[in-house]
């Protein structure tokens, strides 16, 4: 049989349920409020967040990888293209630009312009310090562990701190390679 | 129609919220987790209620907000309609969902009673698994709870899943 051609995000997206987004944006700004309500300091709610992204990733990498059809990517190059191109319109419906990657290909930026996480958000001063979308980079940080890649994600523009953009970058640590407990031959 | 998102983030999503609730800080505490994650849905169900009633005249009375609740903010959320709708004409109302989408995904066992009414959580703490699907059953309840707050009606929520995957919102308003 022939492999399955992958498909673009928007044919992913065009195929998987869906939600309204106003439910999922109020309902992820409601969690951040409580989580500020509850937790002392504003770097507990980011990592709060950044453990239920984690756990979130990890699930979801396997609704991703059953349908997408996206086969091994050959390097981290073609992996963070197809997060942003395929991962992000699939899940969130928005495509994301891969940019900033250093000279060893190891650590690169994926950019958001549109990001519906923050649909009526504006966060008031006291909230200094807070990585409102903190649960995304636990996502990405997720799946990627799950598909054997360790990396560490970290904001550098954040439109909800006045950038321009939301650039996530995503350095690769370490490729752990698949082991299988059996072989072939025997 | 307007901006979607996978339902896929939204489950995950809801998934975690019990999750950390549960077991974080307030592991021990089934009641004070409950509280919260209620209120999570509180203020989600006050938000979207604000939203979907901007250009509609204010409701004459009980009945009339509980039936836009039924249909029209039910199908923005789920896409269908409450399917059956009762009342003691006496402030209690029963919402029932034949197929409740946010518990689609989730196994319940027959041999466990979980027709305990979710008001108590101290009691279900005995028995995990129904503990576990109660605790999801808070967010809806607060999610309606909240939508009615906005509509200026005052009421206690709770849920029963007996007759899984029917499930039934008991709203009692209060006089």
């Amino acid at each position: 049989m022939a492999p399955v051609a992958p498909r673009s995000g928007d044919a992913v997206f065009a195929s998987v349920d869906r939600v309204n987004s106003e439910l999922f944006t109020l309902t992820y700004g409601a969690i951040v409020r409580q989580l500020l309500t509850d937790l002392e300091e504003v770097q507990e709610v980011n990592n709060q967040l950044d453990q239920m992204g984690y756990n979130m990733g990890v699930r979801l990498v396997d609704e991703f990888l059953a349908k997408s059809n996206v086969s091994r990517c050959v390097d981290f190059k073609e992996t963070a293209e197809v997060i942003a191109k395929v991962g992000f319109k699939m899940f969130l419906g928005v495509t994301a630009s891969v940019g900033n990657w250093d000279a060893e290909g190891t650590t690169c930026s994926i950019i958001l312009d549109d990001n519906p996480l923050v649909d009526f958000v504006e966060l008031p001063d006291t909230c200094q310090g807070l990585y409102y979308c903190n649960i995304l980079s636990g996502v990405i940080r997720g799946a990627l562990e799950m598909v054997s890649m360790k990396t560490e994600v970290t904001w550098m523009r954040d439109m909800l701190r006045g950038d321009d953009a939301f650039e996530l970058q995503v350095k690769l640590l370490k490729q752990v390679p698949e082991e299988y407990p059996y072989k072939d031959d025997e | 129609m307007g901006r979607e998102v996978a339902e896929s983030c939204l489950e995950t999503l809801l998934t975690e919220i019990v999750s950390s609730y549960c077991n974080g800080v307030y592991a021990t505490k089934p009641e004070l987790a409950a509280r919260r994650i209620e209120a999570i849905g509180f203020q989600v169900g006050h938000q979207l209620s604000e939203r979907y009633t901007m250009d509609r005249p204010r409701f004459s009375d009980h009945l009339e907000a509980i039936k836009f609740l039924c249909k029209d903010f039910w199908s923005e959320l789920f896409k269908k309609q409450i399917d059956n709708l009762k009342t003691n004409h006496r402030g209690t109302f029963v919402l029932q969902d034949n197929r409740f989408r946010w518990l689609s995904h989730m196994s319940i066992d027959p041999s466990v009673d979980t027709s305990a009414s979710i008001q108590d959580p101290a009691t279900m703490a005995e028995n995990k698994a129904a503990q576990a699907v109660g605790m999801h059953l808070y967010f809806p309840c607060g999610i309606i709870r909240g939508a009615l707050s906005n509509l200026g009606i005052q009421c206690a929520v709770s849920a029963d899943i007996s007759s899984f995957p029917t499930c039934s919102f008991v709203v009692r308003i209060k006089a």
